[in-house]
């Protein structure tokens, strides 16, 4: 690999931007597609499929190697489950923002290593950018905050949506979406009750539960 | 390790002035640990960065990404069980792995 081809797929990754390196495995020649650009490659029919389903392989004598943006996880709610949720979702390769207007919650004290914004949701998603990479967690049960982060995370293309609650808060939050105009369909993105039901007791279990579900969003689709 | 971290691992030692190989895993069959696309960054000195076997291989690996950076050329190495007479390593899991080594070059 170029020196300046490492560059670009680093500056890709910066920028989440997805791109593919494809190489020619007999003469280790190289070329770069932006995942804009597929249709006018060689490849281009494959390409498609293997950028949505994160999916690199070999494809005669041409490995397509998929540089996705990194997996995002936002985080509403510096909560106890949170916590917990936390380690695993870094071993898997996430990076981690967390949004709690509450700077009770919300301090580098209890959350050291991720960045922690101490405002509300709909200040700080758009910047972000919530693409398809990204995965969002209301866990704050206050629908101040929850709210318009489910909103918002509703109107993206967000491969996760998961809200805490019992299905009696879930019910009620979805009255509150139907009358900010949203349909069913769209609401129904939302997992609610949060997690794969295994009988979590506790944080960590339901952190568990949390990743599991999450996890299987991404690689199964919903 | 992230695939990208492995990456940033390479860009880091390049920048320090070493010499740097990429191992990647392209093709698996059977129960192999490393999705295709798991990636190994080695330096000039035989350090290593990332995982393509969660373990079995690296060392040969290794060793093969050394051979890479002194000829400057590619190549495809094949692990598997079965194939005890071309590798001295093998995956205890019973899959089988090829990965692509090559040099980073200028």
């Amino acid at each position: 690999m170029k020196r300046a081809l490492l560059k670009a797929v680093l500056d890709a990754k910066r920028e989440r931007r997805a791109v593919a390196v494809i190489t020619t495995i007999e003469n280790g020649q190289q070329r770069l597609v932006a995942k804009e650009n597929f249709g006018s490659d060689s490849l281009g029919a494959v390409l498609e499929e293997a950028f949505r389903f994160d999916q690199s392989g070999l494809h005669g004598g041409e490995f397509v190697h998929i540089h996705n943006p990194p997996l995002r996880l936002v985080i509403i709610g510096a909560v106890h489950i949170a916590q917990g949720v936390i380690p695993m979702a870094r071993q898997a390769g996430y990076d981690i923002t967390m949004v709690d207007p509450r700077g009770a919650f919300a301090t580098g004290a209890r959350f050291p290593d991720i960045t922690l914004h101490t405002t509300w949701p709909e200040d700080v998603l758009p910047a972000l950018g919530v693409d398809a990479r990204t995965a969002l967690l209301a866990l704050t049960h206050d629908p101040k905050i929850d709210d318009p982060a489910l909103s918002i995370a509703l109107k993206s293309e967000c491969f996760y949506i998961g809200a805490l609650g019992s299905k009696k808060t879930q019910a009620s939050r979805v009255e509150r979406l139907q009358k900010m105009g949203f349909s069913d369909a769209v609401i129904g993105r939302i997992h609610g009750p949060i997690g794969l039901p295994i009988g979590a007791k506790g944080a960590a279990e339901i952190a568990i539960s949390i990743m599991a579900e999450m996890t299987r969003s991404l690689r199964l689709g919903n | 390790m992230a695939s990208s971290d492995v990456l940033e691992q390479a860009s880091t030692w390049l920048a320090e002035g070493r010499k740097v190989a990429l191992a990647t895993v392209i093709e698996t069959w059977g129960s192999a640990p490393q999705p295709v696309g798991s990636q190994l960054a080695i330096d000039g000195e035989g350090n290593f960065a990332g995982s393509v076997s969660g373990g079995c291989v690296e060392g040969a690996v290794v060793s093969e990404a050394l051979d890479a950076i002194a000829s400057g050329q590619p190549k495809v190495l094949a692990f598997g069980v079965a194939d005890e007479t071309a590798w001295q390593v093998g995956l205890a899991c019973g899959g089988k792995i090829r990965v692509f080594v090559e040099p980073v070059g200028p």
